[in-house]
């Protein structure tokens, strides 16, 4: 059973677990950090190909600041921008990917991480029709706002909000497109 | 105890879920779909295993005053070593069990084990209670997740049957404690027999 | 008008308990009774909100800056047993009649997921009430753990006023104890849903 206690060997005991844990942790950690970074690249090239057409090279990360806010977006020369925007939805921040073509249209777009109601508002991972409407869209000449604010996106039956959320996401996108569109 | 003794006892007699009633966070929060009890399960049964085997070891020499950091230090190594390696190779499980993997770490099956068993038994009997228990965790966490997946989204394991929604109730965080509930009258009924 | 979206969130629309799963075995251990649940309650918020601060700035000044993150897990753990054994310390010497009202619980509390589990959220969620979305700053994360741990105790308070209510009714035989518990815990879970969408 467990030995006696004094403050040395306790002080020694606690010390010593300390330290080896920390050293087998920061192995693993040397072991793991090159295929971690290598998933989350092949993730978001994954997201990216979703969003544009195909395109050639590796994705390069790039910022800018649109409105105060810092914006990440890919540049991906003769297919298009994607661009990663967040808003508040209705519970917790939603992320979209949002792909703009050289014309300045919406190729597609992909929910990058969500915390919405299962079976509502989740949906609109998932359910095509509501997905599909931003296909091709053209922000220039139809406003990205669900009916009932006056806009033309058909809203997710019973998640008006979520649907709002991701029409404010697509939209910030938008301004983000037209900012470094700007610059060029 | 025979060694099988050792394994089926997590499994009927002294189940985490529904005799120990231990662990009931991930238990409640993984399960909505069945694949996802399963993962959280084999996660948790990960740490249970490595962590019982090295406590066992390091019991004798570890003075009594002590011993709860210790074994808490242990655990949060392994814990965060699995976090690591789901990051690295199955990065879409490890987000959707996302903050409940760091938790396995005040998991009270994981240091309950540690203290009740690992701490006074050999390292072979303890690598055994670790998987009888953690065989134990992953099928209630399994079966939980397969009502609710049936009754929430009226599939089992992504296989839909049912066209359309199921309950959404049963999916969120009510259905979890119900379904739970009615499980553990079920589980008390048949163990009386 | 910040602070009070996270407050309303954090106690109604997340509860801790009832939505979001933490802190459930000591929430069904001592909710038998009214005056254990409210002492726990006590126990905890006080625990939450220290570990919170002190987690934040050991994650955001020095695991952070040293690319420690990795210790994330180890670290806070760590510094949540010890804070728990320094206010049971301290609490002793300086208030003799707190510590008997709240020393049986604090021993308890470091295992209390929802401490880790707090933490844990402040340091890595992001959070969007009626702004931008981002990490907690200071003064968010100490409102968040308040309204949290406040949350906890309204929770835990209600159950057990349920609880004492329902030890004195007949129920069949197999569902006595904990499953009837937990039925009622659903169905008070299923009316806090109510709440979900007002913020």
């Amino acid at each position: 059973m467990a030995a006696k206690s004094n403050l040395k060997n306790m002080a020694l005991s606690l010390t010593l677990v300390c330290l080896v844990c920390s050293a087998i942790l920061g192995c693993v950690y040397a072991v793991t950090s090159g295929p971690i970074q290598e998933a989350e690249a092949a993730k978001t090239a994954a997201s990216i190909a979703r969003v544009l057409p195909p395109f050639q090279g590796v994705p390069e990360q790039e910022v800018v600041n649109v409105d105060g806010a810092d914006y990440k977006y890919f540049r991906m020369p003769g297919a298009g921008t994607a661009v990663i925007s967040t808003v508040g939805g209705f519970g917790g921040p939603l992320t979209l990917m949002v792909g703009f073509g050289e014309d300045g249209l919406v190729v597609n777009t992909v929910v990058l991480s969500h915390s919405e109601t299962p079976g509502l508002g989740a949906k609109c991972q998932t359910e095509a029709s509501f997905i599909d409407q931003f296909k091709g869209w053209d922000p220039a000449a139809k406003k990205l706002a669900v009916r009932k604010d006056g806009g033309e996106v058909d809203a997710i039956t019973a998640s008006t909000i979520t649907s709002r959320a991701y029409s404010a996401a697509v939209a910030n996108a938008y301004q983000v497109y037209l900012k470094l569109s700007e610059n060029e | 105890m025979s060694k099988f003794g050792l394994i089926a006892k997590g499994i009927l007699k002294e189940n985490p879920t529904f005799v120990l009633v231990l662990g009931m966070c991930p238990t409640l929060a993984t399960t909505t779909s069945a694949m996802n009890g399963l993962e959280m399960g084999l996660a948790t049964m990960f740490v249970l295993i490595l962590s019982n085997i090295v406590i066992s070891l390091i019991a004798p020499v570890v003075p009594d005053k002590v011993h709860i950091p210790v074994y808490i230090v242990v655990i949060a190594t392994f814990v965060t070593v699995l976090q690591l390696l789901m990051q690295a190779f199955v990065p879409e499980v490890y987000e959707t069990l996302g903050l409940f993997i760091p938790l396995i770490v005040v998991n009270c099956i994981v240091l309950g084990r540690a203290e009740a068993f690992a701490n006074k038994n050999s390292v072979g009997d303890s690598a055994l209670d670790g998987i009888g228990i953690g065989i134990g965790f992953t099928l209630s966490l399994t079966v939980i997740g397969i009502v609710r997946e049936i009754l929430g989204s009226g599939s089992v394991f992504g296989w839909k049957f049912i066209a359309g929604d199921g309950i959404l109730a049963f999916v969120m965080a009510p259905g979890a404690f119900i379904v739970l509930g009615y499980l553990m009258v079920l589980f008390n009924k048949l163990a009386r027999r | 008008m910040e602070y009070l979206l996270i407050i309303v969130s954090a106690i109604f629309v997340n509860n801790i308990v009832l939505a979001q799963f933490l802190g459930v075995c000591p929430f069904l251990g001592v909710s038998s009774k009214l005056s254990t649940a409210t002492g726990m309650s006590g126990a905890v918020c006080f625990v939450i909100t220290l570990a919170t601060v002190v987690t934040y700035l050991i994650n955001n000044y020095l695991l952070v800056p040293f690319g420690l993150g990795f210790l994330q897990t180890i670290a806070f753990i760590l510094v949540i047993a010890a804070l728990v054994q320094i206010v049971e310390i301290v609490l002793k010497k300086i208030s003799p009649s707190l510590y008997q009202a709240l020393g049986i619980f604090l021993p308890l509390i470091t295992t209390n997921c929802a401490v880790l589990g707090v933490a844990i959220t402040v340091v890595s969620k992001e959070f969007s009430f009626g702004g931008a979305p981002h990490l907690m700053n200071l003064g968010e994360a100490v409102v968040y753990a308040v309204a949290t741990s406040l949350g906890y105790g309204l929770a835990m308070v209600l159950f057990a006023g349920l609880r004492e209510q329902l030890a004195m009714n007949d129920v069949p035989k197999s569902f006595k104890g904990l499953p009837i518990a937990f039925i009622t815990v659903g169905i008070m879970a299923l009316a806090f849903l109510g709440f979900s969408g007002i913020v």
